[in-house]
């Protein structure tokens, strides 16, 4: 009995609890105003319905949020993953190239340039540079992070552009999309690499002592440099590994539109990351860190996303609500807040 | 000195923080063309006692009078208003701005709508001139030494027509000549008739400059005597709180262990220029060294170079026998050194960590980021510590920042030792901390040493708490080793003779 | 002399000003048919816009602050003005009435910021997101202004040098006039400075700091407005998707303009300065003619790291020189 409210009391404070119920109650909302949001049909072999499609449309955000999440934790910020999305969907996108070509038998023949191994193995690697340029500024050159991940944020989508000359390319080669259109064993192949992706950041995080060290950082690296902890090499880990995240949100994007698009590729999806994390309770002051509260503060976004197409509204409004809600969290969980709230709650005793 | 009215008053000052009293009943008086000193302790309630005359704090109680009127002064804009005006420690100026613009700013003389630079620049040359300062005043501030930016700030508070300055420790960063240079002007400021306080931890300043001196202790006034009439011996008893009949009563402890133990750190003629001059030190196991002096005489200096915090730009580090070099703390951590740094909150704790992430942090540093202390294994170290060392609080899960002061001490060492360190520095361990724990700490200390072995490094301003456990007592003065201690000698008398530099 | 031409003082803006001014000796000599005033005033009238945001942009960066929500307030203007005169509402009424809500925007964020301590980067991020979409809710659609008294406005070119400004371009510059002025002859100029080089000390120095705190951020919400204004000018339509990305240009301008991103030091003069290089950027790539736009971007990037190198190296300079001249 204790230990059940004990639990529960634990579960309160973590810092799931909050994203969890304004998960709750968006799903509660859609299942009043939106049909069927709960259903999942099975057509082909294949799941469908709104909460898979939530879960599909949002593993790009999810995994940048996993990124993300690290980065903020070492009180930094990286403003150049969606600069990155598109850069690596278009080192991908010209690397598989290929072309459409029909037999004169009639059949239609798809070709490429790289095998599909290559070209993500490209991406990822590209990537890796630009996020360790990031760390190179924030670390060695102690350039603040806003500032400096500001840099690759404006040049980096005219590397994106540069690289695919202008053009939006579009992909032939089916087996690439296997990435953000396939499915396997009924589920779609993106949902399996979010999965990995957060079993991967979960292991290492919670199974080295990684997860440690840059909490500690994050919350007090003079301190952290007295105990030996080498704040540079991992503040430049987190950078690379923010990269790599938004490589493969980008690999996912332009499997599934089938096309590189440099121009609106990962479009403000810095502050959808950013609003993920921060909704999912994690202090832009960096320290304690849920990367699974993140990814549940991406899956709010998201739902926030289906919810306003769903419901015929001008899916503009989305960034109206995104702002505001912003705005509501950084304010309540304000110092100056909090203190006033205190204030009152102890005026209120005293009466 | 000053029949007249004095130029400030303050009656009965009281002023509390949650659980502690930091003001108690304190009465100061400052006459105009003196240079009042103001000393004490850390704690003590000096920059309590200046942070209510500025506004920056209010009194609980108590009342302050300005040529004898009474007056509430509600901020430090207000304060400047009324001609009080301070210069910090660290210097509080824009670095960004000109020195001719950091004196005005605020006040800037307008003219056609718009601030007349020309008469800025002349008036900030008039008024530097004054100090036989010829600076390039349209240079950014930043580009001046902190000596400088000290007569820069004077500057300003003069043209805001101060007639009280107060300084806050100006002289912590200055070497002698520019000490002289200070001292010149104060020494002019007070002919004009301006009144000084003059906050200080350095012994030969005070006695260089000062009339008189209010001692402050625990947040109680303790005297005000002048300063001729105060003798050396008699000012340091009185800022530590230990009558002279009762030093001289205190016994002498043995203090004849680990006088044979083996060597574990020797450092030669290290140093480390504008920090600490050449020092040798000795290092034996099992044995507890005690670093005394006054707030800033060099004692975290000292300790900073054999934790790897600072280089040395002399000398060296043998460590069992073979020299080293440590260039970071990681590199000490290696060889089994552990410092519990004074500034408990910006460089020991990790505030927003639970008491056992940070009992284990140290141990897992040292084993890597990749064999991580299985979770039973973290439960099990910190639980063990938590009992052995006392730390109160409600589990191990809580975070640091929500315990005391004295318990967020011992998680600091707590987790040093978790490494069970062949050397252990504390900086100043016990400041802030009640009674019981600091009692709690001194035995743990003698503990580790006589039962563990360990070689220790105490650092405290509590004399009789250095005098109580250590088996060597180095004293330092003015950023220099000055004396060992042993036996015998180690006795809260000897220890403040050789700190007031052998003058009684 | 050489050795006063090197000085650390303005070197940024001196290394900004030179850099403009052979780049486009330069590309004139290059380019036949670069060289005449109206490419010159080209550059300032496609560029009003971005100037006068750059301006109140300069301010917040003083101030150690940063403001990502100027490109979304510029949209919103311009949809507001499209629509309000869609409406028959007279121009005149209509423009103030954009400027003013520029100010109301960042009267708002600025009073987030300095109440509760939040950092201007997220407020000012939420807003950004807030303020477009807002656009949206007025109209999906771009709507363009037919008003006739606009559109004279809009039309009306000055003539000057054998060439030709608009009435944008007399508008920013009125604006950078006075953006010098007040940075650097009024109390409010100098106590932005202030604060950015050192918050706290201008407290315990008496400045009022939260005050010059919210001025800054509405200040800088005025001229996004303005530049909204310059912008429907220039457009002639309002459109939810206007002038996205502009908050880089802005910031971008500002800091090649010799201003520090951590605050404390710059010029609104240099801002300009800012401006005209990415103004000329894109008129060299649209000389070259195989050039393609996108690197203009990558060269406003590439920019943008070496002006803050620069800064670094220089504040690094200013460290070490430290004497005690006598």
């Amino acid at each position: 009995m204790d230990s059940v409210k004990h639990k529960l009391i634990k579960f309160r404070n973590s810092k799931a609890f909050t994203p969890l119920l304004a998960l709750i109650f968006l799903f509660i909302f859609n299942f009043f105003y939106i049909d069927g949001f709960f259903q999942i049909e099975i057509k082909d072999g294949r799941l469908f319905g709104y909460l898979i499609d939530i879960l599909n449309r949002g593993a790009p955000l999810m995994i940048i949020a996993i990124g993300m999440t690290l980065v903020i934790a070492t009180e930094g910020i990286d403003l150049s993953v969606g600069a990155v999305v598109a850069i690596a969907g278009a080192v991908a996108a010209s690397l598989i190239g290929g072309e459409m070509q029909i037999t004169p038998a009639g059949e239609i023949v798809y070709e490429t340039v790289t095998t599909v191994p290559v070209a993500v193995l490209a991406a990822l690697v590209v990537a890796a540079v630009f996020g360790m340029w990031n760390g190179f500024l924030v670390s060695s050159l102690k350039i603040p992070a806003i500032v400096a991940t500001l840099i690759l944020m404006v040049a980096g989508r005219g590397v994106a552009q540069l690289i695919t000359k202008g053009q939006i390319i579009t992909i032939y080669y089916e087996p690439y999309f296997v990435i953000g259109q396939g499915y396997l064993l009924g589920i779609p192949v993106a949902i399996f690499i979010v999965a990995a992706v957060l079993l991967i950041v979960g292991l290492l995080m919670r199974k080295t002592a990684l997860g440690l060290f840059i909490e500690s950082i994050g919350s007090n690296d003079v301190a952290s440099r007295y105990i030996g902890i080498k704040e540079k090499q991992i503040k430049f880990i987190v950078y690379i590994f923010s990269a790599i995240c938004a490589a493969i949100a980008g690999l996912i994007i332009t499997s599934n539109v089938k096309a590189a698009d440099a121009n609106n590729a990962g479009l403000w999806m810095e502050l959808d990351a950013i609003l993920s994390v921060v909704m999912g309770g994690n202090s832009l002051q960096g320290g304690k860190f849920s990367i699974v509260s993140s990814v549940i503060g991406a899956l709010v976004v998201q739902t926030l996303t289906t919810t306003v197409y769903a419901a015929g509204i001008t899916p503009e409004v989305n960034l109206v609500i995104k702002g505001f809600v912003v705005l509501i969290i950084v304010i309540l969980k304000s110092d100056i807040f909090k203190e006033k709230l205190n204030l009152l709650v102890q005026r209120g005793d005293r009466v | 000195m000053a029949a007249a009215e004095p130029i400030i008053k303050m009656a009965k000052i009281e002023k509390s923080f949650p659980g502690v009293k930091a003001l108690q009943q304190v009465d100061f008086e400052l006459a105009a063309g003196e240079i009042h000193g103001l000393m004490g302790e850390n704690g003590a309630g000096k920059s309590t006692l200046i942070k209510v005359l500025t506004g920056v704090y209010k009194a609980d109680s108590g009342q302050i009078f300005l040529d004898g009127r009474p007056i509430r002064i509600k901020s430090p804009e207000h304060a400047q208003k009324i001609g009080i005006s301070t210069v910090y420690q660290e210097v509080n100026l824009c670095p960004n701005l000109s020195v001719a613009e950091n004196i005005f700013i605020g006040r800037e003389p307008i003219k056609n709508g718009r601030i007349d630079w020309k008469k800025i620049k002349n008036e900030a040359e008039t008024v530097l001139d004054k100090f036989d300062l010829k600076i390039d005043v349209d240079r950014k501030l930043s580009f001046y030494s902190v000596a400088v930016q000290q007569m820069v700030a004077i500057a300003r508070a003069l043209i805001i027509s101060a007639k009280v300055i107060i300084l806050d420790e100006p002289t912590a960063s200055l070497d002698t000549d520019e000490t002289n240079k200070l001292f010149e002007v104060m020494r002019q400021l007070k002919s004009e008739g301006i009144a000084i306080i003059y906050i200080t931890h350095f012994l030969n300043n005070v006695y260089e400059i000062t009339d008189r001196i209010t001692i402050l202790r625990n947040g109680e006034l303790i005297d005000t005597c002048l300063t001729e009439s105060l003798p050396r011996i008699e000012l340091i008893s009185k800022m530590i709180g230990k009558d002279l009949e009762q030093i001289k009563e205190m016994e002498n402890y043995s203090k004849n262990i680990g006088e044979n133990n083996k060597v574990l750190l020797k450092a030669e003629g290290l140093a480390s220029k504008g920090n600490i001059e050449a020092f040798d030190l000795e290092l034996k196991e099992g044995e507890v060294l005690g670093l005394a002096g006054l707030l800033g005489a060099g004692r975290t200096e000292m300790v900073e170079l054999l934790f790897g915090l600072n280089k040395a730009d002399q000398g060296r580090i043998i460590i069992d026998g073979k020299e080293v070099k440590l260039n970071s703390p990681k590199d000490a951590v290696d060889y089994k050194i552990a410092l519990c740094p004074e500034n408990r909150k910006e460089a020991g704790l990790i505030g927003n960590l639970s008491v056992r992430e940070n009992i284990i942090l140290a141990l897992q540093v040292t084993r890597g980021w990749f064999r991580k202390l299985s979770q039973a294994r973290q439960l099990e170290i910190a639980q063990k510590y938590i009992d052995l060392i006392n730390i109160k609080t409600p589990d191990t899960e809580q975070l640091v920042k929500n315990l005391s002061g004295g318990n967020q001490q011992k998680v600091v060492l707590a987790r040093w030792l978790a490494i069970n360190p062949d050397l252990l520095i504390l900086d100043e361990p016990t400041k802030g901390i009640d009674i019981g724990t600091k009692a709690d700490i001194q035995k743990l200390v003698l503990e580790l040493a006589s039962g563990e072995g360990m070689s220790v490094v105490f650092i405290s301003s509590e004399i009789e708490e250095v005098t109580r456990i250590s088996q060597r007592v180095v004293v330092l003065c003015d950023r220099a080793k000055i004396a060992e201690l042993t036996g015998s000698e180690i006795n809260q008398k000897e220890i403040m003779y050789r700190i007031a530099g052998g003058e009684a | 002399m050489i050795n006063k031409i090197l000085s650390t003082k303005n070197l940024s803006l001196k290394i900004t000003i030179t850099l403009f001014v052979v780049s486009f000796l330069i590309c004139s000599l290059i380019y036949p048919g670069f060289f005449s005033w109206q490419n010159f005033f080209n550059l300032f009238i496609d560029n009003s816009f971005l100037l006068i945001t750059a301006i109140g942009m300069t301010f917040v960066i003083l101030t150690g602050g940063i403001d990502l929500s100027v490109g979304s307030v510029i949209a919103f203007v311009s949809m507001v003005i499209a629509f309000l005169l869609q409406q028959g509402l007279n121009a005149f009424i209509v423009i103030p009435l954009g400027v003013m809500i520029g100010g109301c925007f960042g009267a708002i964020m600025g009073l987030i910021i300095q109440k509760f301590k939040v950092q201007p980067f997220i407020v000012t991020l939420a807003g950004m997101f807030l303020i477009r979409g807002l656009s949206f809710l007025i109209s999906v659609e771009s709507i363009s202004i037919k008003d006739p008294i606009f559109n004279r406005i809009a039309n009306y070119h000055i003539p000057i040098a054998g060439g030709a400004i608009s009435v944008n371009v007399v508008l920013s510059l009125v604006v950078l006039a006075l953006g010098m002025y007040l940075a650097h002859f009024t109390k409010f100029g100098r106590t932005v400075y202030a604060i950015g080089g050192d918050e706290e000390s201008a407290q315990l120095m008496g400045l009022k700091v939260g005050r010059t705190k919210v001025l800054v951020y509405t200040l800088n919400g005025l001229c996004s407005g303005l530049a909204g204004v310059a912008f429907s000018l220039y457009m002639l339509s309002g459109y939810g998707l206007h002038a996205e990305g502009l908050e880089m240009d802005s910031i971008a301008s500002v800091v090649i303009g010799g201003t520090l991103l951590t605050g404390g030091s710059g010029f609104v003069f240099g801002t300009l300065f800012g401006v005209l290089i990415q103004g000329l950027i894109q008129t060299v790539i649209m000389f070259q003619g195989t050039l393609s736009s996108w690197w203009t971007k990558i060269f406003v990037g590439i920019l943008l790291f070496v002006f803050i190198v620069l800064q670094k190296v220089i504040s690094n300079m200013k460290t070490t020189k430290n004497e005690f001249n006598n």
